[in-house]
């Protein structure tokens, strides 16, 4: 028994000390705290972000870190689910003191998080969700490189001409981000002259979604907007092509992983439509050209797949919007970070970030105004569709 | 109409998923007495053993589905032998927490092995869908769908017609008496627990190629057990059965005709009115027992 316990100790250290922190520049490293659903119905976007934050780390770093120390990323899985988001995010500022946070991809999980953020004043910069209320509610703590679905909605507007849509049905997630699509792309549609046809939600775990798409296989729409994740998005294709629907189909979110859908839904995903923030098949196309084949290159070399790519660049560019504020700042302390993000500039994957006021006066939060596109699925291929060549 | 008869189609398929997945929560709470929260992890166990048999070992589609009921049913028996039977005295509640604990390490370890992120298992079926005038439906949920059928149907007989049925019946009445008859209970015990994990195992191997494969996915397939358990009665195996179509066609019209942000709500709205009125289940005869 004695010798077990003994035993149990060496072990024990032995753990503590294969995950203590190896610093290289003088001082321990500067800690970024990192929520992402890295388990649950979503995870497999979470992963990718998170694999794309460690590329912006270890390149900060290969750069000599920040404030002469080292980044180190310390990353909390909030399993899907908005309970874990708040916890984690608990965790992350009470007991490792993390001066910056980057979260919590999904708008209900970054809602859920979003009250800590304000009680213990750590800010967050929030790179994937899409829901208004999150820059709207007057939380001073929020710095937001995404955008929101009003956003994705002008950027959509210039093309609404070309799609021709005359009705469209929606699907969505039954949360925060699909609700808001819902509604956003909804006024689009009433701001063209077109008009809105069956709106559907599903729950996030939700995997048979064959009741939706025959009440909107017995509508009149001829387009439908979906917003949810990959794994969702997989499932209603398949579904659909099983109920011969046929519709000019259109993912809103930005989280489509278009390469994995040709993988996993095979034909189904024939002639779909996807808003995105990065395009990795054409990386000399994005606002930084040099930047982003650099991201889609080192993302190759770690054996990431090229799926991931869409997602894993919110990543990189959340960590590096991070290191900027800590760079600004000029020490890691939370409010000061604060301060410091209102006058960063800094070139993501995506393209510039800088941040605008945004929500109730004397509260604001901060939107940056990030690029938005579009691709089709043609030919089993991603190609810009022939209205987006001409533009 | 024809959306009444695509919603009718799709109940019944959804329900007969349903179905198969609730009779083996049935069959172990009916027969042992234990309730089985880590269902579910044999389901996800079934799902990745068909996916681990197809692209690791590169089995036929056909061959893979029971090869991984068999590693289901197997890893079924192993719990049974490690977990339960040095509990068999112990309360419900004791084996309870216990399978509480076996899910959480099931789903954990399955995120270890596979990674979070999602897979899908290719089928040889092809995928344009069979038409019948309005409705549709693909090949590869009607192939489910028969399989379904047979594998409850099998159950059944097996409980109801066999020697082995008639031991596993006989040791749950009556462990001393059954022992005295000769029946090894202790073998039966494990048999028993092993069929009902090898049950959800096969619902795993069958719905993971209809949908996708993450390491989570056991959780709602064991909710939608438990409703069917309760909804057809605790340890009925006819009531599981016909339990999963109802269900399964409930929320397929809800969705369909009231909300479709609120489908699971259907399904429970149905359990609490059916609590309410026949708090023993749609088929229970009268009070269980002992």
């Amino acid at each position: 028994m004695r010798r077990a316990a003994i035993g149990l100790g060496v072990v024990v250290v032995m753990l503590l000390g294969a995950f203590a922190p190896a610093a290289w520049t003088q001082g321990d490293p500067i800690k970024i705290g990192v929520i992402q659903p890295l388990s649950g119905p979503v995870a497999a976007s979470g992963n990718y972000v998170r694999m794309g934050a460690e590329i912006g780390r270890d390149w900060v770093n290969a750069r000599g870190g920040v404030l002469g120390r080292q980044v180190q990323l310390l990353i909390e899985d909030n399993k899907s689910d908005p309970k874990e988001a708040a916890t984690a995010a608990e965790k992350l500022i009470v007991r490792d003191k993390v001066p910056v946070i980057v979260g919590a991809w999904g708008s209900s999980m970054t809602l859920a998080a979003m009250p800590k953020l304000e009680e213990y004043g750590v800010p967050m910069i929030v790179e994937t969700s899409s829901a208004a209320t999150i820059t709207k509610r007057g939380n001073p703590w929020i710095f937001r490189i995404s955008p929101p679905s009003e956003m994705e909605a002008v950027g959509l507007e210039k093309y609404m001409k070309d799609l021709g849509i005359k009705q469209a049905d929606f699907l969505a997630v039954n949360t925060d981000w699909g609700r808001g699509a819902a509604s956003a792309f909804g006024d689009l549609l009433k701001r063209s002259g077109a008009s809105v046809g069956a709106v559907e939600f599903m729950d996030q775990a939700a995997t048979d979604m064959n009741a939706q798409i025959t009440k909107v296989k017995a509508g009149g729409a001829d387009t439908l907007f979906l917003t949810t994740s990959v794994e969702q998005i997989t499932l209603v294709l398949k579904q659909a092509q099983e109920q011969r629907l046929s519709r000019k189909i259109i993912t809103t979110g930005g989280s489509s992983s278009p390469s994995q859908l040709i993988k996993q839904a095979g034909p189904a995903a024939e002639g779909t439509m996807h808003i995105l923030f990065f395009l990795p098949w054409f990386p000399e196309a994005m606002p930084d050209g040099k930047l982003a084949k650099a991201f889609v290159d080192e993302w190759a070399k770690r054996g990431h797949p090229f799926e991931g790519l869409t997602e894993g660049f919110r990543g990189h560019d959340g960590v590096i919007t991070a290191v900027e504020g800590l760079k600004v700042a000029g020490k890691p302390d939370p409010k000061a970070v604060r301060d410091a993000l209102w006058s960063v500039s800094v070139m993501g994957v995506n393209g510039p970030i800088k941040f605008e006021k945004d929500g109730p006066a004397g509260k604001e939060s901060g939107q940056s105004k990030p690029s938005i596109f579009i691709v089709q699925i043609k030919d089993g291929k991603i190609a810009l569709p022939a209205f987006a060549v001409k533009k | 109409m024809d959306q009444l008869l695509q919603h009718l189609l799709n109940g019944l398929l959804l329900g007969s998923t349903y179905s198969l997945l609730g009779i083996g929560l049935t069959l172990v709470f009916g027969l042992m007495n234990v309730v089985n929260f880590a269902h579910g992890e044999f389901y996800t166990l079934g799902a990745y053993g068909a996916f681990a048999a197809l692209v690791a070992a590169s089995l036929n589609f056909f061959l893979a589905i029971p090869v991984a009921i068999l590693a289901g049913a197997l890893i079924g028996a192993a719990c049974e032998r490690l977990l339960l039977r040095p509990l068999r005295a112990a309360s419900i509640d004791t084996t309870m927490l216990v399978m509480i604990g076996l899910w959480i390490t099931l789903q954990n370890a399955e995120l270890l092995a596979w990674g979070g992120v999602a897979k899908s298992v290719p089928t040889p079926f092809p995928t344009e869908p069979v038409a019948w005038g309005p409705v549709s439906v693909s090949r590869l949920r009607i192939f489910v769908f028969v399989m379904s059928a047979l594998l409850i149907l099998g159950a059944h007989l097996v409980l109801t017609r066999t020697r082995l049925g008639r031991a596993m019946r006989a040791t749950f009445q009556d462990r001393e008496t059954a022992a005295l008859m000769g029946v090894s209970i202790e073998r039966i015990h494990t048999v028993t627990f092993a069929l009902g994990a090898g049950l959800a195992a096969a619902a795993g191997a069958l719905l993971g190629p209809v949908f996708l494969l993450y390491p989570s996915m056991g959780d709602l397939a064991a909710q939608k057990a438990f409703c069917v358990v309760i909804l057809g009665g605790l340890g009925n195996f006819v009531g599981a059965a016909v339990g999963g179509l109802l269900l399964g066609i409930a929320e397929e019209l809800g969705a369909g005709y009231v909300s479709s942000g609120y489908r699971d709500a259907v399904g429970f709205v149905i359990i609490v009115l059916m609590l309410l009125v026949r708090p023993s289940g749609l088929f229970a005869r009268a009070e269980r027992v002992g």
